[in-house]
């Protein structure tokens, strides 16, 4: 990192905490009478920056919203990544719906799950030669160019997040290469992202009218996504692990 | 001129075991190469169990490498003289093991050709790259104590190197255990346990490893292979460590059964599952612990062949507690959402079926068949076998 | 020694032929499809001896930081020098990338996971990606 990128990260992390310290006391009367100030954080960054510490992507899916049966998210991920779409147990699946029943209760539930983007990933601790790792923006990726396929991190992932490719691959998408011999995984469509856009899931699931994924800046007080969490109760799977996962469950206790 | 080459049979048969090795390792490589180039959609292996069959044997040959060290130690770092003829054949034995099994690990990779980014990236947070670094270093260290212990004059570091050689390898089985140890997330292996556990299994299937490439050069080199008194004594101390690691195994699973959590996975490897309940019971427990101890401990059956029956048993075990340890561990789902029942397209909530394919069978066979060859070629090249009679180490063959 | 020799007169000519600027210079090189639009981002005398060394450090700001619309970046290669016959830079000795990994026997390995297709491909022909061609 260049000394002025570094200067002006550490702004950015001072003045996004300095904010952050202002706002917590008073955060619902700041939301009300604040609503058109802007703190720092949320400024959206250009394509040619690199990603920022001071921003932390995250999801919230709400699933009560999430309808049983619905396949948008999975199919809209599929189709923006090239992904075939097949699902034998040797296909990639970067985000599936999972049927849940409640053992005690008996409530049904349906539920997304890809990548939690976790702050504290067990792929990345795991990973010999660093090819998985954690973007200063929160997002964990794998690095195909330095991933050898030993498939430890599919070992430590808790969330049975990453698939291993095992077969020639073809089809790619320009934006998301992927070949055979390598993990992958849910990479919060990083390509749009970083281009100021919205994961594919995220859209999919508006157009088809459920809205149950929200996406958006954690870090940022104001971010649609930050106040749901700060309002409504929310969870991270297995947050015994201590994983602290980017991606939060509304409607499922912790 | 090496014991191996000292009649015109045991030339012959050196040469044809060495072509038979070869024959092995190149079909392995044969399948290794298919392997690769059609992905690994042609194994057994998928995402759920993501480690197959050539981890089973590549665990097994790894850890084994490290307990085959040990009759070397014993000689040299717990003064025990009686052992010491013995020292090189157990370090040959701990390179050829270990080359074998790092062999079928790095074939098993899905970009094996980018063994050079593994070698130049580490992540050192990763207990997969310490472990490679602490596999080199053994090599390194095998090196140099064979040296030591062939080359009079390096004599002296015998000790020192003895020394370093035990620490390494207790660390390096640490690590290897810690493989799995370290992975919280997952019922089967999250445990403080199997560290331990894994330095126990060592002790025993190295030993057993060794045992048997002493016997087979022996054989070879048409050599007695034991002397009485160290046989006995190397008899009881297999039988001792057999002991003790089916005693960390009862002590795994018992911790296991004592957390209600754990409960439903261990009625799957103890008793419900298919095929990991037999492989455990039957294969390891019985075939791989108690008929050799019985081999081994019976006043009437133990001898050297009873105890060469028992080595090969105890290694057919090993081969069925990593199965069910590596492959029901991981067939048994993760439970990512607690007090949920759980389906989906991703096997999430199902025990997954995983039938080993032949390619990855052979890819197995073939680190055996590496081990091997290294182990004869080694023994033929090096002055490594031990003269039948114990305590006259000038009987060395003349170079 | 030899081999190398060899391998070095090979990428002389292949410069010395690329450098010519007429189309009859280019007889000692590879025959490939020109590119669909204006220069490209360095000298192609530099670009032909360093174009994987500029690929791979922008490969790691783009993926490790974040970084969109480097200077080198694949895709820009590929949207540019794609065949305007299908969209492509791979298929024959004529296809840009492999027409000249092929004249310089040097393995190209990046389509066995980069799209080797242009975004703004022509229609007909581009969907079809052709499994193995890399090879
Ligand atoms: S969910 Fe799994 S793959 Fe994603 S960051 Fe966490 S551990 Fe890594
Ligand atoms: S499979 Fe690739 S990303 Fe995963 S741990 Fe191994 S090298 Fe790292």
């Amino acid at each position: 990192m260049n000394p002025v990128d570094k200067r002006r990260r550490e702004f950015l992390g001072s003045a996004a905490g300095f904010a952050g310290a202002m706002i917590a006391p008073g955060v619902f009367l700041y939301d009300y009478a604040n609503a058109g100030v802007s703190d720092g954080a949320s400024r959206p960054r250009s394509p040619a920056e690199p990603a920022s510490a001071s921003v932390r992507w995250g999801m919230l899916i709400d699933t009560t919203k999430c309808a049983s049966g619905c396949r948008e998210c999975v199919d809209a991920c599929n189709r923006e990544n090239g992904l075939p779409g097949t699902t034998r147990s040797t296909d990639s699946q970067w985000i599936r719906k999972v049927d849940l029943k409640d053992l005690r209760t008996g409530k049904a539930l349906s539920v997304p799950v890809m990548c939690q983007h976790c702050a504290e990933p067990p792929c990345v601790d795991v990973c010999p030669t660093g090819a998985s790792f954690k973007r200063a923006d929160g997002i964990v990726l794998v690095d195909r160019h330095t991933c050898i396929g030993c498939r430890y991190c599919m070992m430590a992932c808790p969330y049975k997040a990453r698939s291993f490719v095992h077969e020639p691959t073809t089809g790619q998408k320009p934006d998301v290469p992927r070949g055979k011999g390598c993990v992958e995984s849910c990479t919060l469509c990083v390509h749009k992202v970083d281009r100021g856009g919205t994961p594919s899931c995220v859209e999919a699931c508006s157009a088809a009218g459920h809205g149950a994924i929200v996406f958006g800046d954690l870090n940022d007080p104001q971010s649609e996504i930050a106040k749901r969490i700060r309002e409504v109760a929310t969870a991270q799977l297995r947050a015994d692990l201590r994983t602290d996962n980017g991606v939060r469950y509304q409607g499922i206790p912790g | 001129m090496s014991a191996l080459a000292s009649s015109s049979s045991a030339r012959r048969a050196f040469w044809m075991l060495l072509a038979a090795g070869s024959l092995v390792l190149a079909v392995a490589l044969g399948a290794a190469h298919y392997m690769e180039e059609h992905g690994h959609a042609v194994t057994g292996m998928n995402n759920q169990v993501v480690w197959g069959l050539p981890h089973v044997f590549a665990i097994f040959l790894i850890v084994a490498a490290s307990g085959a060290l040990n009759v070397a130690s014993v000689g040299s770092v717990f003064g025990e003289t009686a052992y010491k003829p013995l020292a090189p054949l157990s370090v040959l034995t701990t390179v050829a093991l270990l080359a074998g099994g790092l062999m079928v690990l790095v074939l098993d990779l899905g970009r094996p050709e980018r063994l050079v980014v593994a070698a130049t990236h580490y992540n050192f947070r990763s207990i997969f790259a310490w472990n490679m670094i602490l596999y080199n270093g053994l090599f390194a260290i095998c090196a140099l104590y064979l040296w030591s212990l062939l080359e009079r004059r390096m004599g002296a570091l015998t000790g020192t190197v003895g020394l370093a050689a035990f620490a390494w390898r207790i660390i390096l089985t640490t690590g290897t255990g810690s493989i799995f140890g370290f992975l919280v997330s997952r019922q089967a292996y999250a445990s403080g346990v199997i560290a331990p556990l894994f330095i126990a299994l060592s002790l025993a299937w190295g030993l057993a490893a060794f045992y048997l490439a002493q016997c087979g050069l022996a054989r070879l080199a048409g050599q007695e292979a034991w002397d009485e008194a160290l046989h006995a004594r190397v008899r009881r101390l297999l039988g001792i460590f057999v002991i003790a690691a089916l005693y960390f195994v009862v002590v795994h699973h018992m911790t296991n059964l004592y957390w209600a959590k754990q409960a439903a996975f261990e009625r799957f490897i103890l008793v419900s599952g298919t095929p990991y309940p037999a492989l455990l019971w039957g294969g390891y427990v019985v075939l791989g612990t108690a008929v050799p101890l019985l081999l081994l401990f019976h006043p009437r059956l133990s001898g050297p062949r009873a105890t060469a029956a028992a080595s090969v048993l105890v290694s057919l075990g090993a081969l069925a507690f990593l199965y069910v340890f590596i492959i029901g561990g991981q067939a048994w789902p993760l439970e990512i959402f607690p007090g949920y029942e759980a389906s989906s397209s991703f096997h999430d909530g199902r025990v997954d079926g995983y039938s080993p394919s032949l390619p990855e069978f052979l890819l197995g066979l073939g680190g055996l068949a590496a081990s091997f060859l290294i182990g004869l070629a080694g023994a033929r090249a090096l002055p490594i076998l031990a003269p039948p009679k114990v305590a006259m180490p000038a009987a060395a063959p003349a170079k | 020694m030899k081999a190398g020799f060899v391998r070095g007169a090979l990428v002389a000519a292949l410069l010395l032929a690329g450098s010519a600027a007429g189309p009859a210079a280019l007889a000692a090189g590879p025959t490939l499809d020109p590119a669909r639009s204006g220069p490209c981002v360095e000298d192609p005398k530099v670009m032909r001896r360093s174009h994987m060394d500029f690929l791979k450090h922008d490969r790691d700001d783009t993926v490790r930081r974040g970084i969109r619309g480097v200077k080198h970046s694949l895709s820009a290669c590929v949207d540019c020098h794609a065949s305007k016959a299908d969209g492509r830079v791979l298929g024959s000795d004529r296809h840009f990338c492999q027409g000249c990994h092929a004249f310089a026997a040097v393995k190209l390995d990046c389509f066995d996971c980069h799209a080797s297709t242009a975004r703004t491909a022509p229609a007909a022909t581009a969907a079809a990606s052709v499994p193995g061609a890399a090879r």
